[in-house]
């Protein structure tokens, strides 16, 4: 489903991505772990092509991006309709309740009609607990009922490959569960997903494959027991020791 | 002087009263006239105006940028007065003249589209970059972003410094009467010319004018309730 070849991305000077490959398959739950500041979200923006990768090529589905050469508008928006992103700090559109934040792309981008559209984020919001919030502005709801709005508003795009980008890392501690709850049910009804997260228990308990990032390169990956019960890399031993550590102070 | 003269003389006072009961239809008339449509106008297209320059400076492209810099600079740096006059009375040198009523329009248009251009500009750059980004992932184009997005929470920003610069406009408006439209003021010095009450009709005027100011400030109200509508309430 996705195919990520040699990706290359700088900030002038700074190299962040130094060459990433990556498949992963349809109904993969692939979840990428490491210290801040090692490129992971980096990564994730590449596939959505909100960082524009210096070098390397991204395949979603078969569509590919190069970056060797610039990239017409055109060939960006149409690559970007093959993902969907959920950020951190959600990035609801504050002027709209939460029915219209999710019906926005499908009756604005992709011209469905209202009404049909309407349904469609009726049942999605359903979906994700807020049937009785759907008439609420986002100031109106608590932060963890912001982020199924915007998984909600990402999943209305019907798009093959959901890429969360650190989703529970603003909520308060109580509101972790529901939002990891609603991401857990889509990766078991077989959706393909990239998690940059820092909740271990998730990349344990559904991530099919773990990849922990650092300097810019993937230095391991494998199935979540591989890399939780027995890293190799030293690098791996010392980032799950510190997170060991914090937990238990 | 002029009070005692008003109390000691009856008829004096009575002719005072004579005088603006009758001024006080055509000042009206110079309002609705003009006063009141050309600030209508004018704000309508300067805000077009101020738009596509808040865009233009902050788009990626130099000569947009650079042309939208000099456009506002111009207006910005010389009087209003002097504007209304090259347009009016400067132009018809090189053979373009000018009726009263569109030379204003559009000096007080390019007037506002300068003004309102930074406020405009500085209300964009205000939304969060997290905005543009969530527009973007879920497909839309520049276009679109700018008008579902970000323009309806600019323009929340924005109300209260455009509504300072449509105030100021009707207010500006007065400065017509120079380039000869017969709006409120310019009839105010016609009465005045005719019967020598100038403290009597230049204070019936811009009692005038205050009062369609103070009018629009409810607006402005109204406008900043209605817009309040989906941000928590400090």
């Amino acid at each position: 489903m996705i195919a990520i070849n040699n990706l290359h991305k700088s900030f002038g000077d700074l190299e962040v991505l130094k060459g990433i490959d990556l498949n992963v398959e349809k109904g993969q739950a692939v979840v990428v772990i490491g210290p801040s500041g090692s490129g992971k979200t980096t990564f994730l923006r590449c596939l959505n092509i909100l960082e524009t990768p210096t070098a390397g090529t991204v395949a979603i589905d078969g569509q590919v991006a190069d970056f060797s050469k610039p990239l017409s508008k055109k060939k960006i928006m149409d690559f970007r309709k093959q993902s969907a992103m959920v950020f951190q700090h959600y990035n609801l559109f504050p002027h709209m309740t939460a029915l219209e934040n999710v019906m926005e792309g499908p009756v604005t981008v992709q011209k469905i009609d209202r009404a049909k559209a309407r349904a469609k984020a009726e049942d999605l919001l359903t979906k994700v607990g807020l049937k009785e919030k759907m008439n609420d502005y986002p100031f109106q709801l608590s932060g963890g009922q912001q982020q199924r709005v915007g998984i909600a508003r990402a999943l209305a795009l019907e798009p093959k490959v959901m890429l969360f980008d650190e989703p529970t890392s603003a909520l308060d501690p109580e509101l972790v569960g529901e939002v990891l709850q609603v991401m857990k049910e889509l990766a078991l009804e077989g959706m393909t997903m990239v998690v940059v997260t820092h909740e271990m228990r998730f990349a344990k308990g559904v991530a099919d494959e773990v990849l922990f990032m650092d300097g810019g390169h993937i230095i391991e990956r494998g199935t979540p027991q591989q890399i939780f019960d027995n890293p190799q890399e030293e690098r791996t031993k010392q980032f799950l020791n510190l997170i060991q550590k914090a937990d238990t102070i | 002087m002029y009070l005692n003269s008003i109390f000691t003389n009856p008829e004096r006072l009575e002719r005072l009263l004579d005088i603006a009961q009758s001024s006080f239809l055509p000042l009206l008339e110079g309002a609705i006239q003009y006063t009141i449509p050309l600030t209508l106008i004018s704000f309508t297209i300067g805000l077009m105006l101020a738009t596509l320059t808040a865009l233009a400076r902050i788009s990626t492209i130099k000569p947009l940028q650079i042309v939208a810099r000099i456009y506002v600079s111009i207006i910005r740096g010389t009087p209003l007065l002097v504007q209304l006059s090259i347009l009016f009375y400067g132009l018809p040198t090189i053979g373009i003249t000018l009726e009263p009523f569109t030379a204003a329009i559009m000096g007080f248009s390019l007037n506002v589209g300068a003004y309102a251009s930074e406020v405009i500009r500085a209300a964009i750059l205000s939304i969060p970059k997290g905005q543009w980004e969530a527009a973007n992932t879920i497909g839309m184009s520049y276009s679109q972003a700018l008008k579902r997005i970000i323009l309806p929470q600019a323009s929340r920003v924005s109300i209260p410094p455009l509504s300072n610069t449509f105030i100021s406009l009707v207010k500006d408006t007065s400065l017509a009467s120079f380039i000869l439209v017969t709006e409120m003021f310019r009839r105010a010095q016609e009465i005045a010319a005719f019967n020598y009450e100038f403290l009597l009709l230049y204070s019936q005027a811009g009692l005038m004018y205050w009062i369609i100011c103070f009018l629009l400030s409810l607006v402005q109200g109204r406008l900043e309730n209605r817009f309040d509508r989906y941000v928590a309430k400090a």
